[in-house]
C-alpha cells in the first residue's frame, strides 16, 4: 500500500512523468486498438466472440520471434504473419467456425475457447514457456533531459499500427467485399437476398480478423515480449475494450484501445507489474458492471 | 426431464457403489473419491448451465473461496492466520487430534456458507448479465478470485498454504477423504433429484427456455438466479474445504481456483453427458474421468491440447451429449411426450413422408 | 360509471431519429375489450411495449389502476395482473403443457418458500380446467414445443388466463391462426372478458375480429391518434380509411 502511495506522489510530484507514460500508453495502445477492431469486426459480422483473439497474436509474435532469432529483421515477419494467420484463420473457420455461427452464442465462445487452450499448449510444446522478445535493434529515445525515455520500437510499432488500421478501414470502405461485410453486419438475411455470399464474407472476416492478430502479435513481439499462456490476458484486454466501446462502435473501439493502453501505463506504475492480470479482470468487472447499470435504465439486461 | 423421485433401487445401487468401491480397488480410492468430486463438479455446474440456461465460465471461484474459508478457520481456531501463513514463520505448528477434526469440520461447514454468502453479493454483479457476457463476467470473477488471493499476503499469497496434516495412517486417510467426498456426491444428487421436482425446478427450466417470457409471467426470476447460484456455490464450497484438506496444500492459481482444469472439465463433462439432465452430468463426469485417467499418462506432453481439441470436438460435433442423443431416440423411456407432426400426414397417406419416430 | 383501469397519457417514444408515437393518449375501461389498430408502422407495437414496461418512454405518463407504470420493470408490472402475450408466441418449449400451466401461478400471491414445494390439488384443478376451457387438456402432457402453432397460441392463453390478470394484453392474438380456428378463438376471448371478468386491450389487424369484439378502438396512424370511437364508428371514419389504404 505504500509503495502505491510513494507511486502516486511521484507522479503527482513530476508532471512529466505523467506526460511520459501518457505517450507510452498511446503508443502501446495503438497495437490494442488495432487488434479490438479485428475482434469487434467478427463479433459484428458473425456475431462470435472470439476468445481465441489473444493467442492468434501470440503465433503472430512467435512468428516474429522465430524469424529475428534467424536473423531477419523481425518486421519483416508482418507480411509472413499475416499470410500465415490467413490461413490458419481459414483453417478453423472450415472445420470449426462455420459449425457454429449458427448455434447458440456459448457454443462459440466454448469453441474459441478450446481453440485457445489448443493454440496456448501448441506453443508451449513448441517454444517453450520462457517469455521471449523479437529484439529489432532500434534505440531508447530519451527526452526532457533522461526523465521521458521512450522505446524506438515502441513508435515503430505504433507506426505500423496506424498503417495496418488505415489499410483495413480503407479496404472496408471501398471494396465491394468490405462493402458486403458492412452488408452482412447489418442483416445476414438481406444481404443473401442482394445476392452476397455470406458463407464467403463470414470466412473472409474471420481470416482478415486472424491476419490482423498477426500483423498486431508481430508488433507485441518487437514492443513487448511474447509468451505461449500471454493470449488470455490479451484476449480478456481486448474483451474489455470491445465491450466498453460497443462493438458496433468502431471508433469507439479504436479510442477505447488507446485508452486501455495508457490506463495500463498508469496503472502498472502505481499498482506494480504484478499486478498486471488483477487490474486487467477488474477493469472487465467494472465495464460489466457499469453496462448492466447502463441497460437497467432502459428496463433491459446486458444481452 | 424426470421429476419423480429416486427409485430406491438406483438408490441402492449407489450406496452400493460408493460404499464397495474402495473394498474392491483400494488401490484406486483417490482416483475414486476424485471421480464422486467431478460428479459434485459437474452435476451443480448443469443447475446453472443444462437447468437454467446460464452458463458459468466461473463456478471455480466457489471451490476456492470454500478452501481458502475452511482454512481460516481450521487454522483460525487455534492459531493466528496471518502467522501461520508467513513465509518467515520458524515455529513448527501441530494440530492435536481434536483440533484437526473439529477445525475440519467447522471448517467445512464455513466453507459452505461463506461460498453461498458469495454467491449472493456476486449475483448482484452477474446477473444482469446474460449469455455470453454472463460466461465472461464470471469467468472474470474465477480469475479475480485467483489474481486477489495470490496477492494478500494473509492468506498467503502466491505460496500458499499448507494445511494441518491428518492425524491418522495413510490408509485411514485415503478412505476418510473418500467416504467425503462420496456422501458429499451422494446428498448432491438426492437434493438436486428433490429440487428438481420442486416449482424451483419449473421455475428455472422457464428461465432457461425464454426469460424474457418468464418475467413477462411475473416470475421473481432474480430470486431464482440467486438461489440457485447459492445452492452451487454452497456444494463446491464444502467440495472445496474436503478437497483442499485433502491434498493438504492449498495455493490460488492451480489448486483452488484452477480456471484451465477444473473449471472447464465442469463444463465438458455435462456437454458430454447430456446437459439439462438429471443423469447426464453423472454420466458424463464418469465417461470424462476414466478416459481421461487412462490417457493421461499416454498423452505426455500433450495433455491440454488434447483436451482443447476435446472441447472443440465436444461443442462443435456432440453438443446434446450421452444422455441427450439417447432422449432424442428414445423419448418413451425418458417420460417424454411429443405430438406428431400434423402435415406429415397427408404425405404419408401418399407414400411419402416417413412415419414419426415418437407417439403420445 | 365503469373506472379507467389503463391511463395513457400524452405517451411520447422515438428510436433514434424515428418517433415512434407522438402525444398518444388513451384510456382502457374496466371489464371492457378495447381495440387498437392501425395500419404497419403506426406504431401500435411500441405503445404495447411501452405499456408492459418493455423500453422506458420519453415523455408522458402511464397509469395501471391508478398508479404510474412507466417506471417500472416488467416483471414488477406483471405482478400488478398486467399481463401480455406475444405476437410470435411464447410458450416454454422443452416442458409439457401442464408443467407451462403449473408455472404460470400468479406469483405475486407466492410466498418464499412456496418455490420449494411442488402444486398439486387446487391448482393442478385449475390448470386442468383451463386447459379444458381451450381444448388442449388432451394433450396436457405433450411437449409443449411440439405442439402446432395454433394450439401454441392457445397454450399461450391458458397460461395467461391461469396468472389471474385482472388486465389482458393480447398482441395479434389472431396472426397466423388457421380462418377456421380463428372463431374459436374470438369466443374464448369474449368468455374470458365475460365470466373471468378480464379487462382487455387487443392489438389486430383483422377488423372482422376486433369490430365484433372490442367495444371501443383506438386507430392510430404514424405514430399519432388517429381516431377513437365505437367499432361502427371506426369503420365508416374516413381518416381511418384513408390511413389504411394509404392515401397521405
Amino acid at each position: 500500500m505504500e509503495q502505491v502511495l510513494a507511486n502516486i506522489s511521484v507522479l503527482a510530484a513530476m508532471p512529466i512523468f505523467n506526460l511520459g507514460l501518457l505517450i507510452d500508453g498511446l503508443l502501446v495502445g495503438s497495437i490494442f486498438a488495432l487488434a479490438a477492431y479485428g475482434l469487434a469486426l467478427v463479433w459484428g459480422v458473425m456475431n462470435v466472440k472470439n476468445l481465441a483473439q489473444g493467442d492468434f497474436i501470440m503465433i503472430g509474435g512467435y512468428i516474429a520471434w522465430s524469424l529475428g532469432r534467424h536473423g531477419i529483421d523481425p518486421l519483416l515477419g508482418i507480411p509472413v504473419a499475416i499470410v500465415v494467420l490467413w490461413g490458419i484463420g481459414w483453417a478453423l473457420y472450415r472445420t470449426v467456425i462455420s459449425k457454429v455461427i449458427t448455434r447458440d452464442l456459448f457454443t462459440s465462445l466454448l469453441a474459441t475457447f478450446g481453440i485457445a487452450i489448443v493454440i496456448q499448449q501448441g506453443l508451449n510444446l513448441a517454444f517453450g514457456p520462457d517469455t521471449q522478445s523479437a529484439n529489432a535493434d532500434l534505440p531508447t529515445l530519451s527526452f526532457a533531459g533522461e526523465l521521458i525515455t521512450i522505446a524506438a520500437a515502441r513508435v515503430v510499432g505504433f507506426v505500423f499500427a496506424i498503417l495496418i488500421a488505415v489499410a483495413v478501414i480503407l479496404f472496408m470502405k471501398k471494396s465491394r467485399m468490405g462493402q458486403a461485410i458492412r452488408a452482412t453486419a447489418q442483416d445476414a438475411r438481406a444481404a443473401r437476398v442482394l445476392g452476397i455470399d455470406t458463407e464467403k464474407v463470414y470466412s473472409f472476416t474471420f481470416c482478415l480478423n486472424a491476419a490482423i492478430c498477426g500483423a498486431a502479435g508481430v508488433l507485441v513481439a518487437v514492443v513487448w515480449n511474447v509468451q505461449p499462456f500471454l493470449g488470455t490476458t490479451y484476449s480478456i484486454r481486448l474483451f474489455v475494450i470491445v465491450t466498453a466501446a460497443g462493438f458496433g462502435n468502431l471508433p469507439g473501439v479504436i479510442a477505447a484501445g488507446f485508452g486501455m493502453g495508457v490506463f495500463e501505463q498508469f496503472g502498472g506504475f502505481v499498482l506494480g507489474a504484478q499486478f498486471q492480470q488483477a487490474l486487467i479482470v477488474l477493469l472487465l468487472l467494472a465495464v460489466l458492471a457499469v453496462r448492466q447499470l447502463q441497460q437497467l435504465r432502459v428496463r433491459q439486461a446486458v444481452q | 426431464m424426470n421429476r419423480t423421485p429416486l427409485h430406491p433401487l438406483t438408490i441402492g445401487v449407489l450406496l452400493l457403489a460408493g460404499i464397495a468401491a474402495p473394498l474392491l480397488f483400494p488401490a484406486y480410492t483417490n482416483q475414486a473419491a476424485v471421480l464422486w468430486l467431478m460428479i459434485v463438479f459437474a452435476s451443480t455446474w448443469d443447475i446453472l448451465g443444462g437447468q437454467m440456461g446460464y452458463n458459468s465460465l466461473g463456478n471455480i471461484f466457489f471451490f476456492g473461496a470454500g478452501m481458502y474459508t475452511s482454512a481460516v478457520v481450521q487454522i483460525g481456531l487455534f492459531y493466528d492466520v496471518g502467522m501461520y501463513t508467513s513465509g518467515a514463520r520458524t515455529t513448527h505448528i501441530v494440530f492435536t487430534t481434536a483440533q484437526y477434526f473439529s477445525g475440519f469440520a467447522l471448517g467445512t461447514i464455513a466453507g459452505g456458507i461463506g461460498a453461498a454468502a458469495l454467491a449472493l453479493v456476486t449475483s448482484w454483479i452477474v446477473f444482469g448479465l446474460r449469455g455470453p457476457y454472463f460466461a465472461i463476467g464470471t469467468l472474470g470473477v474465477a480469475v479475480a478470485g485467483a489474481e486477489l488471493i495470490a496477492s494478500w499476503e494473509w492468506l498467503g499469497a502466491a505460496a500458499g498454504i499448507s494445511m494441518p496434516v491428518f492425524p491418522g495412517a495413510p490408509e485411514t486417510q485415503k478412505l476418510f477423504f473418500y467416504f467425503l467426498l462420496f456422501g458429499l456426491a451422494f446428498v448432491v444428487l438426492i437434493f438436486l433429484r428433490w429440487l428438481y421436482s420442486t416449482n424451483f425446478g419449473l421455475a428455472i427450466n422457464a428461465i432457461r427456455d425464454d426469460e424474457e417470457k418468464a418475467e413477462a409471467m411475473g416470475l421473481y426470476t432474480r430470486r431464482y438466479k440467486r438461489v440457485a447460484w447459492s445452492i452451487s456455490a454452497f456444494f463446491l464450497g464444502i467440495a472445496g474445504a474436503i478437497f483442499g484438506n485433502m491434498t493438504g496444500f492449498i495455493e490460488p492459481r492451480d489448486i483452488a481456483f484452477p480456471t484451465t482444469t477444473f473449471n472447464i472439465f465442469m463444463i465438458l463433462m455435462v456437454l458430454l453427458g447430456g446437459k439439462g439432465t438429471f443423469w447426464g452430468p453423472v454420466v458424463g463426469a464418469i465417461v470424462f474421468d476414466v478416459i481421461k485417467e487412462v490417457t493421461w499418462t499416454y498423452f505426455l506432453g500433450w495433455q491440454f491440447v488434447t483436451l482443447g481439441l476435446l472441447i472443440v470436438i465436444i461443442v462443435v460435433y456432440f453438443q446434446q451429449g450421452i444422455v441427450g442423443w439417447l432422449m432424442e431416440k428414445y423419448p418413451a423411456r425418458f417420460g417424454i411426450r411429443v405430438a406428431p407432426k400434423q402435415s406429415d400426414q397427408y404425405a404419408r397417406g401418399l407414400g411419402l413422408a416417413p412415419h414419426p419416430e415418437v407417439a403420445e | 360509471m365503469t373506472d379507467a383501469i389503463i391511463e395513457v397519457s400524452n405517451v411520447s417514444k422515438s428510436f433514434g431519429g424515428v418517433i415512434a408515437n407522438r402525444d398518444v393518449s388513451l384510456t382502457v375501461q374496466r371489464g371492457a375489450i378495447t381495440g387498437l389498430i392501425g395500419p404497419n408502422g403506426s406504431g401500435k407495437t411500441t405503445l404495447f411495449n411501452s405499456i408492459v414496461g418493455y423500453h422506458p418512454i420519453d415523455s408522458g405518463s402511464i397509469r395501471f389502476e391508478g398508479q404510474e407504470i412507466s417506471q417500472l420493470r416488467v416483471q414488477e408490472i406483471a405482478r400488478l395482473g398486467l399481463l401480455r402475450t406475444f405476437q410470435t408466441t411464447r410458450i416454454y418449449g422443452k416442458m409439457s403443457c401442464m408443467q407451462n400451466m403449473l408455472i404460470s401461478i400468479p406469483h405475486r400471491k407466492a410466498g418464499f418458500f412456496d418455490m420449494f414445494s411442488y402444486e398439486r390439488g387446487e391448482v393442478v384443478e385449475r390448470a386442468e380446467h383451463l386447459l379444458v376451457f381451450v381444448g388442449l387438456y388432451e394433450k396436457r402432457y405433450l411437449r409443449a414445443g411440439s405442439l402446432s402453432f395454433g394450439q401454441q397460441k392457445l397454450l399461450e392463453f391458458a397460461m395467461a388466463l391461469m396468472n389471474e390478470p385482472t388486465v389482458l394484453l393480447p398482441d395479434e392474438p389472431t396472426a397466423g391462426i388457421n380462418p377456421t380456428l380463428i372463431n374459436g378463438l374470438i369466443d374464448r376471448l369474449k368468455r374470458a372478458n365475460l365470466e373471468f371478468g378480464i379487462t382487455m386491450l387487443i392489438i389486430e389487424h383483422n377488423m372482422r375480429v376486433i369490430m365484433n369484439m372490442a367495444s371501443k378502438v383506438y386507430c392510430l396512424a404514424h405514430g399519432e391518434m388517429l381516431a377513437a370511437g365505437g367499432p361502427a364508428e371506426i369503420q365508416r371514419d374516413q381518416n381511418v380509411i384513408d390511413a389504411y389504404l394509404g392515401v397521405h
